[in-house]
């Protein structure tokens, strides 16, 4: 399933959000296709998290369109882009710390049997997803409270992934994690994208975009400042445009650092 | 892929946690929490739980277990039959309202009003049924209907408007209380009928034999069959079971308590109406709060507000019903104490009620901060305060010393609460 169909699975065209005398997103396209992972960076107040929201229907657009697998859809609400297939994991997990982790994975979508809850098909198929996604955790039946970060936030992951979304937005996923839970959540990322899911990534790592983003699209100040493919694009480039200028401390720094090396 | 993991540069985020770091070891072996086979692997399971501050009932029992030792060293009269027998009976009104509490405590909440209320539906039954000669059962039924109402209004103020919970069941306290009294009208005290259903429910014991024998392997075995067959299907399914020999093992320890608990009370009138009532609720609302997705949700909102209302759950729904649901078992609470002393007099609802109640809840093992604790809890709790007032009163010590020694018992649990937590913080599983 690792193949970039023609028709985007997300694409939006021209949009703007406008929060009273801020104008956060002006004319903003982006497009994400199928199997493919596009990491969404740009300095703090670039607008990534309004973009984002504007996606999972949290704030609606005020001008533009958003396509749906090719045709305009209306996302008002975030049932609406639930609806649709879009599956938000925020930065600030939505787990109780309290239920197990099948508990939790099933939380406000339980499977019942007669009426009772059917804790033995929820472990089952709680099993079942953990093993499709590689995920590793101690035990499915201990609660969430026992579990490390980065194991909480695969499991936050893979909690979207029950829906069987056709995109999954990761709001910087890998912020407070130490090396051994970034390279999980990573993994996780390309397991995403091999299973032919469309992933938007917001981070500000750009090891991570590096890593495991197909495209990278930068935002600065509420508008595109490109798009580039990552294996053709420098750090540096992509710095360059979210700082929003060719001649600026890091690539000035780069630029001599290159020239004592011919030197 | 060709991308190299191993170079990914580090973070510059320290590992702020040294706890998530050893649990990050524990994700290179996922076999080490899966248990192992037969008694063996139960014993390692305990263990660990120990160790990492996960006590459940097990300091409660412990503690009624010294309670009782103390008692009948000091007075012979205490492990009677008899007195056994009406300390079970005595605990009932109170552990009623404890069982709503434990609800409002799972949400992490507080309701102060329940001691009012109970007074609140045992004076209305009593103005319906004695003054307007009502039918019983509708009366009945009515009082115990007060409570919800009155339980869902102050959860409507909780949850829409958004006043504190000890806020508005503060005022409720206070309301409720005047309203009883109102309700009682001037002559203060109203006895009820002798042989009236709410008299029966504490009066009335099943003086054959058999129904306390009956009663008892009719639990083990449906607790025998249901954990049976559970594993069956687990087993079938693939999922991790429990062995035989652990089900075994704790049918048994149920088929000892049980059994003991059915000689105590056939060596007394049999067995009484108000337990059978009692444990018949403890089943119902356990089964409710683990086995339900309306169950699931209390849990939920008990570990996480923003998280449940993510997942779709309808959070003022839930906080509103459990509100009711305290208020109802409130009024039925009510109902028990005022079949105690067969009447409605305006003391009732008043005094220590309140405090027992919650307290019943705490000392029992439900945590005050909320998704943690079973309903079974209120029992062991309630078995404790009323076991102090019982055993203090063989001795003829006033109620100031018995005030004063629940106060501790209820700090000493407290407290273990409080240090549960930190251990279980420690161990990574607050």
């Amino acid at each position: 399933m690792v193949h970039v169909s023609a028709t985007p699975v997300l694409a939006l065209r021209g949009v703007s959000k406008r929060f009273g005398a801020v104008q956060a997103l002006t004319d903003v396209e982006l497009e994400v296709h199928a199997g493919e992972v596009v990491a969404l960076v740009g300095d703090n107040g670039a607008g990534k998290s309004t973009l984002v929201k504007t996606i999972a229907g949290v704030h609606p657009i005020d001008e533009g369109v958003i396509e749906w697998d090719g045709k305009a859809v209306q996302v008002n609400k975030p049932h609406d882009a639930q609806n649709l297939g879009i599956a938000t994991v925020y930065q600030d997990l939505a787990l109780c710390d309290n239920i197990d982790v099948v508990g939790n994975l099933f939380l406000g979508r339980e499977i019942r049997r007669r009426g009772v809850l059917d804790e033995v098909e929820m472990e089952r198929r709680s099993r079942e997803l953990l093993d499709q996604l590689s995920i590793r955790i101690p035990s499915v039946r201990i609660p969430i409270a026992s579990l490390s970060g980065g194991q909480r936030q695969v499991v936050a992951i893979a909690r979207s992934m029950l829906g069987e979304p056709k995109l999954v937005i990761l709001d910087e996923p890998t912020a407070a994690l130490g090396v051994e839970q970034t390279a999980q959540v990573l993994d996780l990322v390309e397991r995403l994208r091999e299973r032919g899911h469309a992933v938007i990534l917001i981070s500000h790592n750009m090891a991570d975009v590096k890593a495991v983003a197909d495209k990278v699209a930068v935002l600065r100040l509420g508008k595109n400042n490109g798009v580039f493919e990552v294996k053709s694009t420098s750090q540096e480039e992509i710095i360059s445009a979210i700082t929003g200028a060719t001649d600026n401390a890091v690539t000035r720094r780069a630029a001599r650092s290159n020239g004592e090396i011919k030197k | 892929m060709s991308i190299d993991k191993t170079s990914t540069p580090p973070e510059d985020v320290p590992v702020e946690n040294p706890e998530a770091a050893r649990g990050s070891d524990v994700a290179v072996d996922p076999r080490l929490l899966v248990r192992e086979q037969g008694l063996a692997g139960y014993v390692t399971e305990f263990k660990r739980k120990m160790k990492a501050g996960d006590l459940g009932s097990i300091p409660v029992v412990i503690g009624l277990a010294i309670i009782w030792i103390i008692f009948q060293s000091l007075n012979s009269n205490f492990l009677t039959a008899g007195n056994l027998s009406d300390i079970s009976v005595a605990m009932v009104g109170t552990g009623m309202i404890a069982v709503g509490i434990v609800f409002v405590l799972l949400l992490g909440e507080i309701d102060l009003s329940v001691g009012s209320l109970s007074g609140v539906a045992g004076a209305t039954f009593a103005v319906l049924n004695i003054t307007h000669g009502m039918n019983e059962i509708l009366a009945l039924v009515l009082s115990i209907l007060t409570g919800t109402v009155a339980g869902a209004l102050q959860g409507f103020f909780f949850a829409k408007i958004g006043v504190p919970a000890f806020a508005v069941t503060l005022a409720g306290l206070l309301f409720w209380n005047g309203l009883m009294l109102k309700i009682l009208g001037d002559n203060g005290t109203i006895n009820l009928n002798d042989n009236g259903l709410v008299a029966k429910l504490t009066s009335y014991y099943f003086s054959d034999v058999a129904a306390a024998y009956g009663l008892a392997i009719g639990v083990t075995v449906l607790f025998f069959l249901s954990s049976y067959f559970g594993n069956r299907r687990r087993e079938a399914a693939g999922v991790p079971s429990r062995p035989l020999s652990e089900t075994i093992l704790r049918t048994v320890l149920l088929a000892i308590v049980s059994f003991a608990a059915a000689l105590v009370f056939n060596q007394y009138k049999g067995l009484p109406l108000a337990v059978v009532i009692f444990v018949a609720v403890l089943f119902i609302t356990d089964f409710v709060l683990r086995r339900t997705s309306y169950g699931r949700k209390v849990f939920a909102l008990g570990g996480s507000v923003e998280a449940s209302r993510r997942a779709g759950i309808n959070v003022d729904m839930v906080r509103i019903s459990v509100f009711a649901i305290s208020g109802t078992f409130a009024a039925i609470g009510g109902l028990f104490i005022a079949s105690k002393i067969a009447s409605a007099n305006q003391g009732a609802g008043g005094g220590d009620l309140l405090m027992n109640a919650i307290a019943a809840a705490v000392i029992g093992g439900t945590s005050l901060f909320g998704g943690r604790g079973r309903t079974w809890n209120a029992l062991l709790g309630v078995l404790v305060i009323v076991s102090i007032q019982y055993g203090l009163a063989l001795q003829g010590i006033a109620s100031p010393v018995q005030y004063m020694i629940t106060g501790g018992v209820l700090l000493a649990t407290v407290v273990i609460d409080a240090v549960t937590r930190k251990t279980q913080k420690s161990a990574g599983r607050a």
